[in-house]
């Protein structure tokens, strides 16, 4: 049986690592992640979890300590946040090209300069290319239950790569939310034993991060991509899995009241919970609009999307971050994952919540109604941001 | 004659077994390749290894054939001892829970000077100031040799790399060697030392006492490299003989707090014997040997004084 407690996010994570059973945690902390952390080491300190906890000096070394540990077998643990994911970005990469598999908690944040501890998906999109399986949680029991998930998925032999678990800095990361917290022996049951079919052993010595050639680099990026497109049905199978244990299922996108729906909204992590309430509204109004969200951004589920855009005629998607030059991130990877659709809805990107900024409501009701707008007459704005003062300086005709 | 008379003794000190396998890309006359193999020789088969990249990790795992008789791994350049912490915590985490059975399994971290001094050096300090059960061994070539001889902060006052090249109004590097010796045993780490594969028996039974201490270990091991030194390749041990016997590398190590001086010649050789051998610093004049002179004599009475205040 379940138990239902009040959990802080943070405080969630760490009880899925620890009932996880995770045996080496290195993490350096940084503001909105630390709670994660702190919570995991006073867990270690009480003897509540045997683990190794090392304390580095910094975020590239806490990656690469998990490495280590994850090349002996060992269950690896990280967490982390902004700067932090963008000093250990060099390390972000090999995790996933030795094929580790390393659970790391993000708690979402904003990047330099100015600098800011608050809220956005910078830091991650950063990480789009680097090969780690990556979800966005909306609230504290997917934070919980994804982290879970992500041992389950990551270790899988089938699969061997490393997993992001996505959360919002502090308007995840920090709020408090009644979780489900299972039993030790369902988690048993969902969770087997870390059985890495490569560790390091003297007894059967094997060549970790050899140097690749120009006659032999290709072959191997192309089995790391290959791979990689594979772990999708064990992703699936998984959420499966602890559907049946759990009693929760998950999906790669998930749909809110969009069958039938002329306008979709589409977002990740927690600023969707925001969104569903302006969604229940307009409905209640009349409004034909649903929403769809994002769970898993990596492997990109297009199968997913273009099933969930079926006979759509718009779909606005909201971004937490800018690629400067170009656009929001995950507007642009949507509109090319649908460009090949007949027929094709109207996509149409607008930023907010840039840097903690809030998004109320009212302020997704703007985003939807600027959507609809933009998708008519189109726009003259170099790029749409909620609520921004300032000039937007036009590139009509560009 | 020497050769027969070493299989008849010297296998009772040293090994045969070679755990890095022969058929490797180091250099003719590497001072590092000897260096590891001695090393190898002196920790035994019972050991994970992790190096940072540079000369050694390249030369010994061109994909899709490897040297290493040993588990063996590389991650990235500043690392090592990072990822080492990992390993040696992986391990005990695992075996402290029984899910794997207790043993003892010695965990060495490599690297170069530009991954040890330099860009690694921050790694280094986090693990040997947190404690692992680790041993780090600094296979010091003077520069960054994997990348075309690129100064690095272990690189000697007045030699010629490509990036501190001597020329018209520079002598090449204008700073002194930095001394991670000092700086790891400013970490109170259980032993550092010095080693120099000139001297092998010293360097194995030093790798050999830092893979055995409990805690962190520390070995700086002088590499000759005749490629960026340009020197021919069959010097390698006499050059490394002529660091020593000058004074500018001193064979000493230190183990908890207490000095001590490995080889003491009576007296010193004059430095220009070592310098005159070495293309790298063909271009200094009179003075400039003389005030290089001037700082290894300074610096070797320094570490005599302090060895001298732990009397064996």
């Amino acid at each position: 049986m379940s138990k239902r407690v009040a959990l802080e996010a943070s405080h969630a994570v760490a009880e899925a690592v620890k009932m996880a059973d995770v045996d080496v945690i290195s993490a350096y902390p940084i503001t909105p992640q630390t709670h994660i952390p702190e919570r995991l080491a006073e867990m270690v300190a009480n003897g509540e979890l045997k683990a190794s906890y090392i304390p580095v000096e910094s975020e590239h070394s806490a990656l690469s300590a998990c490495l280590g540990a994850s090349s002996v077998g060992a269950r690896a643990f990280t967490t982390t946040a902004g700067q932090g994911l963008e000093l250990m970005h060099e390390v972000v990469y090999v995790a996933s090209s030795m094929r580790y598999p390393v659970v790391m908690v993000i708690c979402n944040r904003a990047l330099s300069a100015p600098i800011s501890v608050w809220g956005d998906h910078s830091d991650v999109m950063a990480c789009r290319d680097t090969g780690w399986i990556q979800v966005f949680c909306e609230n504290n029991q997917e934070a919980f239950d994804l982290t879970l998930w992500a041992f389950r998925v990551g270790e899988d032999s089938r699969v061997l790569f490393p997993v992001m678990v996505n959360l919002d800095g502090f308007t995840l990361s920090h709020v408090i939310e009644p979780v489900f917290l299972p039993e030790q022996s369902e988690v048993d049951r969902f969770l087997p034993k870390f059985n890495y079919p490569f560790a390091l052993d003297p007894d059967r010595p094997m060549t970790h991060g050899a140097l690749g050639l120009p006659d032999l680099y290709s072959e191997a990026k192309v089995a790391q991509e290959v791979a990689f497109r594979k772990s999708t049905g064990i992703i699936l199978q998984g959420w499966k899995e602890f559907g049946d244990i759990f009693g929760r299922y998950y999906c790669p996108v998930e749909s809110y009241k969009a069958e039938g729906a002329k306008t979709l909204l589409l977002t990740m992590g927690s600023y969707s919970e925001t969104a569903k309430v302006t969604v229940d509204e307009r409905q209640a109004k009349g409004d034909s609009l649903g929403l769809l969200r994002l769970r898993l951004w990596r492997p990109f589920p297009f199968e997913e999307l273009r099933q969930a855009v079926k006979g759509v005629e718009t779909v606005i998607v909201f971004d937490r971050c800018i690629s400067f030059g170009m656009g929001g991130p995950v507007f642009s990877e949507v509109k090319s994952a649908l460009y090949g659709e007949e027929p094709r809805p109207k996509i149409v990107g607008i930023v907010g919540g840039l840097g903690g900024r809030d998004m109320s409501a009212e302020d997704f009701g703007y985003v939807i109604d600027r959507g609809k707008e933009i998708a008519e007459k189109g726009s003259d704005r170099i790029l749409e941001v909620v609520g921004v003062r300032g000039e937007m300086v036009s590139i009509r005709g560009q | 004659m020497a050769d027969r008379e070493f299989v008849k003794f010297g296998q009772n000190i040293v090994t045969t077994q070679e755990l890095l396998a022969q058929g490797h890309n180091f250099c003719t006359g590497c001072g590092e390749a000897l260096a590891i193999r001695l090393a190898c020789k002196a920790v035994g088969e019972n050991m994970i290894m992790n190096m940072a990249t540079g000369c050694d990790e390249v030369c010994t795992t061109p994909l899709p054939v490897t040297s290493w008789r040993i588990p063996w791994m590389h991650t990235l350049f500043e690392n090592a001892s990072a990822t080492i912490s990992g390993v040696e915590a992986g391990l005990k985490s695992l075996m402290a829970k029984g899910k794997m059975p207790e043993r003892d399994i010695k965990c060495v971290a490599v690297g170069g000077d530009g991954g040890t001094s330099d860009i690694g050096l921050q790694a280094l300090s986090g693990a040997l100031e947190r404690g692992h059960d680790f041993l780090y061994l600094c296979w010091d070539n003077e520069a960054y040799m994997n990348t075309g001889i690129q100064r690095s902060s272990s690189t000697p006052y007045g030699a010629s790399t490509t990036t501190a090249p001597a020329g018209k109004v520079s002598i090449g590097q204008t700073s002194w060697k930095k001394n991670m010796v000092e700086i790891c045993a400013a970490h109170n780490i259980p032993y550092t030392a010095t080693a120099c594969p000139s001297y092998y028996l010293d360097l194995m039974k030093k790798v050999k006492k830092g893979a055995e201490v409990k805690g962190p270990a520390y070995i700086h091991i002088l590499s000759p490299c005749p490629t960026g030194w340009r020197y021919p390749s069959n010097m390698t041990v006499e050059i490394g003989r002529l660091a020593v016997q000058t004074g500018i590398f001193p064979l000493y190590e230190v183990e908890n707090g207490r000095y001590r001086l490995n080889a003491d010649p009576p007296e010193l050789k004059p430095v220009r014997e070592y310098l005159k051998l070495q293309g790298r610093y063909r271009h200094l004049t009179d003075g400039e040997i003389e005030r290089i002179q001037q700082r290894v004599s300074e610096e070797y009475t320094r570490l005599k004084e302090k060895a001298a205040c732990f009397p064996a």
